[in-house]
């Protein structure tokens, strides 16, 4: 079993766990957090550098490392794993921003072990949900990244923090309770006794009238987390209530589950279904679109701003996702990439911004330019990022997912694909209004001017950041390349498309 | 041709923006200034070296023996792979016009980083002002040498962007912070148009790259020959939609994106506000290079506008429209650099209309022709003008001409470069402006003498506006100027003026036409002097005298003029309320039409509902919470009740 590496992707954050519960000072704390995401992201790296050779030397499959170990044989229940292209990216992702996210809360106060206990389980879950290819597991680690929220949001957070934790709670959980019910649909209909997703995905035996239930009922389910129009109200408060390490991994890493979800299991296993009602979801979604992008521009809380930018951006990947080929879903992954690592960086500056000038509301606040350069600028090239500004990852990720989507020639798709191409200009309004009203302009309160500029465990998380979204934006290629050859050789295969 | 030149002049610039951007806080003012202007007058070098070897070494990659201009891709790099055929490729594409402009936009660009040493001397930010002028030399220069479509959109993107963070300049100036927000809002939504187009025009031809709308078999010229079948026009075919052809359609929102960089009604808006920023940005962006980008792209594919003259009508009539209100508004300014905005758009608005008229029956579109003439020979009088503009700012400390008149006698230099520029523009020759005007005159009299006599009244007026803001400046009454008169600025800041009015002075003689043309094949022009160019010089003449007797010397005469013009001297001088019309469209519509109602419903409707459900579950639960009251009494009641309601149950089942 641990001659598997994608096993280790599990086992260093138990480690961290035990190595957080032996630490006795903030130092040892930071160490362990550090070390191990550290170590996370390093083993993520070899993987992709190890499965990119491993393709090249000509490996067959549709998943590389593959293990299979039996947990609950009554129930044909085993721990699965395996991975592709998408999933390493997804993989990449969440260790860089469990790492730049551990950096930003290198003051975090009160109670910080139990902060980073809750933080790594999270993690655990993410990084479990990545790799398993099995149903059943795949649902147990995404129920474990879901439930510390709840408590990271209600004992860090700020603002309306009850409210909001259990408002995201319930509502992720009842998108659970949808996706439960659609997976045990899955495992009875397909009949092969496995929760195998590419045993089920290769014999395509879920009969089609029962796919017109299951699917939306999975769709819905990871949707949900997917901040799709309209069960996306649980995204505005919970980010706006959230710490910021804990914002920067939900934006960043798990409304991506979502969108993963989506493709992995809703999509892949019932692809008649996803042909035959995408049209529903691709009217919600690029409502998502246009309509997070809208709210936003009248927002005032620089979180509230960001939660539905997320929600605009995310609705993107979704509706890139059902266009179900390949260049748009290719863009679909890259957009997630992209929002991810933004979507992070953004949150971990207002939080820095916040925990200066202890407001997010960007009518008191002005001229931050001149008193924090480091982080105004930053914010600006988060910005950029997020109006799709070439050479940072926006630009890539939409134009794939524009270009990918015009392919589609039914007038529905036509409409729709037009129809989100508007966002970039409603985008630019949003970004352009909080640039100009918080970092630009004159002063707006004197206190702030004895403020100081960022230090360097935050200089490191936003330059790591900063470092990742235009190492996309200048050489797409190499990413798309990944993701693209994943999709068209293994998964179109499979779906006969 | 080696591919080391043209690389070096598109990543010198990028390396400019890098150094000075990143560690351009370490340096002083003087070391980054003239690293700043060291990098790009080498990329001026380089980019004179690869024009001159495109246009006169005979090499066969650029010249057939016959003498016929061909388009050559230096290098073509992969760079974001969407499907087979659709694959955006970043490389350098010379051929007549990409050569002229990379010559254009670093000639411009030196001058700006020279004088800029002057000009902006001890501003705060001076480095960083240097930093996002290499930038936008970049993005403007990989615009030009685009070899597909898509990388023209990016380097456009760029270039939209760079272009905001400099109008931002001055950024802790509300006015210059809302002045770059609208430049760069209003031209992302041409953008939107532009993308659009391309998704369109990339969807039907499969494919990005501007080789292959233009090329054709035979390798005598490289513009596409009409009517083969195989062309790209015969995708097209079929395809409509509300009556247009998918083309046209195309084609008119690709013109868009134009419409909005090069600042056509009625997506002007942004550029008399864009003057907000420094005027060397102003000379370098907002007159000579970036504003003709939309120009740049409608001649870039001009093969394909020629397949639909309704998009070229199209053109010509936004270009006329433009040209004559512009002209108007430009009358009436105060503020001298909102004169020359207005000014610019004008002009602009002509290489348009030119472009708009030509056909090749008339002259191998001698349109075309002229339009690349005459952004070459607007971008060095209209940057002269600009920069002796900022010169005169930087010695009366105000942009009104309030605030001047009379100034001939203390800045020499300015007054005599800033004379041969409107003599330029106003088309007098022998100063450059008069032959491209006169070619853009002679294309549209060609085509419809409709056009003619329209864009000949409106050089009329751009003759009269000139010279009403000169002798505003140099003439006039003189202020009080107090103890500091105003004087020439330092050398750095009168050498590029004496150079530009150096070239706008011979640039009229180059013999354009054996250089430029639609499709490679030399031509030589003529001017047709009783026809057009004896007329228009009449014109200029005429509104350079009624500007003299007007405003030479303090009057009356002007502030009469303005009474008796029953508001339309007011209406001008609001600009048609163009602004406020923008305002209301913005805030009051989408703004508090759109998005606050959108807001609203989300908080109230959508979330709303959420919460309803969470406090129906709540009420449920309370109203049935009694039962479980702890009291076994209650119990009791319950579990009797229960029983004998179940007994009932079960004797009625068995008795019926």
């Amino acid at each position: 079993m641990f001659s598997n590496p994608l096993i280790y992707f599990v086992v260093i954050p138990v480690i961290m766990l035990l190595g957080l519960y032996l630490s006795r000072s903030m130092a040892h704390i930071r160490t362990v957090a550090v070390t191990g995401s550290l170590c996370l992201l390093g083993l993520s790296i070899w993987l992709l550098v190890d499965y990119l050779g491993l393709r090249a030397a000509g490996a067959e499959g549709a998943m590389l490392y593959r293990g299979d170990w039996t947990w609950f044989s009554a129930l044909n229940i085993k721990l699965s794993v395996g991975v592709d292209g998408i999933s390493i990216a997804m993989i990449l992702l969440s260790s860089i921003i469990l790492l730049t996210g551990s950096f930003a809360s290198w003051k975090i106060n009160p109670l910080p072990k139990e902060f980073f206990l809750w933080l790594i389980l999270l993690s655990i879950g993410v990084f479990g949900f990545f790799i398993s290819i099995d149903l059943f597991t795949m649902f147990m680690f995404y129920e474990v990244a879901l439930i510390p929220m709840y408590l990271l949001i209600g004992i860090w957070g700020t603002g309306r923090k009850e409210y909001s934790a259990m408002k995201l709670t319930l509502m992720l959980m009842g998108g659970s309770a949808f996706l439960m019910l659609s997976l045990i649909g899955i495992y009875y209909n397909a009949g092969l006794d496995s929760w195998n997703i590419l045993d089920i995905a290769q014999a395509d035996s879920i009969p089609h009238s029962w796919q017109y239930f299951l699917f939306p009922m999975a769709f819905v389910g990871f949707g949900v987390l997917g901040a799709m129009f309209p069960f996306h109200t649980w995204s505005p408060d919970g980010h706006a209530c959230a710490p910021t390490a804990v914002s920067m991994l939900h934006a960043g890493v798990l409304m991506k589950l979502g969108g993963y979800g989506c493709f992995r299991v809703a999509i892949y296993l019932m692809p008649f279904a996803a042909n035959e009602l995408a049209w529903i979801f691709l009217i919600l979604t690029g409502i998502s679109v246009v309509y997070g992008a809208f709210s936003a521009c009248v927002q005032t809380d620089l979180k509230y701003i960001n939660a539905y930018s997320s929600v605009s951006h995310c609705g993107l990947v979704l509706f890139a996702i059902l266009m179900l080929n390949t260049t748009a879903m290719t863009g679909a992954i890259m957009q997630m990439l992209s929002h991810g690592l933004m979507t992070a960086l953004f949150f971990a500056l207002i939080g820095m911004i916040y925990g200066r000038t202890h407001t997010r509301d960007i009518r008191e606040m002005g001229g931050l330019m001149k008193i924090m350069p480091f982080l105004a600028v930053c914010y600006v090239i988060a910005g950029m990022a997020s109006l799709g500004l070439p050479g940072l990852s926006g630009f890539v990720a939409e134009m794939t997912i524009f270009v990918g989507s015009f392919q589609e020639t039914a007038l529905l798709n036509r409409v729709f694909t037009i129809i989100a191409c508007c966002s970039i200009v409603i985008t630019a309004v949003y970004i352009l209004r909080v640039v100009g009203k918080l970092l630009l302009g004159p002063v707006q309160n004197e206190h702030h001017l004895e403020l100081t500029d960022a230090t360097w465990w935050e200089r490191t998380s936003t330059v790591t950041l900063i470092i990742c979204v235009a190492a996309i934006g200048c050489f797409p290629n190499f990413f798309e390349s990944l993701i693209r050859t994943t999709f068209s050789a293994d998964i179109f295969k499979v779906i006969g498309m | 041709m080696n591919p080391i030149i043209p690389l070096l002049i598109l990543c010198l610039p990028l390396l400019g923006f890098l150094v000075l951007g990143l560690l351009g806080h370490k340096m002083s003012h003087k070391a980054a200034g003239w690293y700043g202007v060291l990098s790009m007058g080498t990329t001026m070098v380089l980019a004179y070296i690869t024009a001159a070897t495109y246009f006169f070494s005979n090499d066969a990659a650029f010249i057939t023996e016959a003498g016929n201009r061909l388009q050559h891709i230096i290098f073509n790099q992969d760079w974001l792979q969407f499907t087979d055929s659709l694959i955006i490729r970043l490389g350098f594409l010379l051929d007549p016009i990409s050569a002229l402009l990379i010559v254009v936009i670093t000639t411009i660009s030196f001058c700006v980083h020279l004088y800029s040493l002057g000009y902006m001397e001890g501003e705060k930010g001076f480095q960083r002002y240097y930093a996002f002028l290499q930038l936008f030399s970049f993005s403007m220069l990989g615009l030009v040498v685009a070899t597909n479509i898509f990388q023209m959109y990016i380097f456009w993107e760029l270039v939209g962007a760079s272009s905001y963070l400099l109008i931002g300049f001055y950024y802790t100036r509300p006015s210059a912070v809302s002045a770059s927000k609208k430049a760069f809002i209003v031209t992302r939504f041409a953008d939107l148009g532009f993308l659009i187009g391309i998704l369109i025009l990339s969807y039907v031809t499969g494919t990005f790259d501007f080789t292959d709308f233009t090329s054709v078999q035979d390798g005598s010229s490289y513009a596409v020959a009409l009517n083969t079948p195989m062309g790209i026009l015969a995708r097209f075919q079929g395809a409509t939609f509300m009556g247009c052809s998918l083309l046209t359609w195309a084609l008119v929102l690709i013109f868009m994106g134009g419409m909005g960089k090069s600042a056509m009604l009625p997506l002007h808006i942004w550029l008399p506000d864009a003057m907000e920023g420094p005027t060397p940005v102003s000379a370098l962006i907002h007159a000579a290079t970036m504003v003709v980008a939309g120009v740049y792209l409608v001649a870039r594919l001009f093969p394909l506008y020629l397949m639909e003259e309704a998009a070229l009508m199209f053109i010509t009539v936004v270009g006329a429209i433009t040209a004559f209100y512009a002209a108007v508004v430009a009358c009436t300014q105060i503020d001298i650099k909102r004169v020359l905005a207005f000014s610019t758009i004008s002009q602009i608005a002509f290489m348009m209309v030119s472009l708009g008229v030509a056909r090749p029956e008339f002259h191998e579109s001698l349109g075309y022709m002229a339009s690349m003439f005459h952004l070459f020979t607007h971008a060095m009088f209209k940057a002269l003008l600009f920069l002796g503009a900022g010169a005169l700012i930087h010695a009366v400390h105000s942009n009104d001409y309030t605030a001047m008149g009379g100034l001939r006698k203390y800045m020499p230099i300015t007054h005599i470069t800033f004379l041969i520029g409107c003599l330029a523009i106003a088309g007098i020759p022998p100063f450059s402006g008069f032959f491209s005007k006169d070619e853009i005159l002679s294309a549209c009299y060609q085509q419809s003498w409709i056009w003619g006599a329209w864009m000949s009244m409106v050089a009329g007026l751009t003759a009269f506006y000139m010279f009403r803001l000169y002798y505003l400046i140099f003439w006039w009454d003189e202020p009080d100027y107090g103890h500091h008169k105003p004087h020439d600025g330092p050398w750095v800041m009168s050498l590029p003026l004496v150079f530009l009015a150096a070239v706008s002075c011979v640039a009229g003689f180059i013999p354009f036409g054996t250089l430029v043309s639609w499709n490679g094949v030399p031509y030589h022009i003529h001017i047709d002097w009783m026809g057009v160019a004896l007329p228009s010089i009449i014109i200029a003449v005429a509104a350079i005298a009624l500007a003299t007797v007007m405003y030479r010397k303090k009057n009356s005469l002007p502030e009469k003029f303005a009474k008796a013009s029953c508001g339309l001297w007011t209406a001008a001088h609001n600009r048609f309320y163009w602004d406020e019309i923008y305002l209301f469209i913005t805030h009051k519509i989408i703004f508090n039409g759109i998005c606050r109602p959108i807001a609203w419903f989300d908080r109230h409707i959508i979330d709303g509902s959420m919460n309803g459900l969470a406090w129906l579950a709540q009420r449920l639960s309370i109203t049935i919470r009694p039962l479980q009251s702890g009291s076994v009494q209650a119990y009791v009641y319950i579990y009797l009740f229960g029983a004998l309601l179940l007994g009932a149950i079960t004797t009625a089942c068995v008795l019926l």
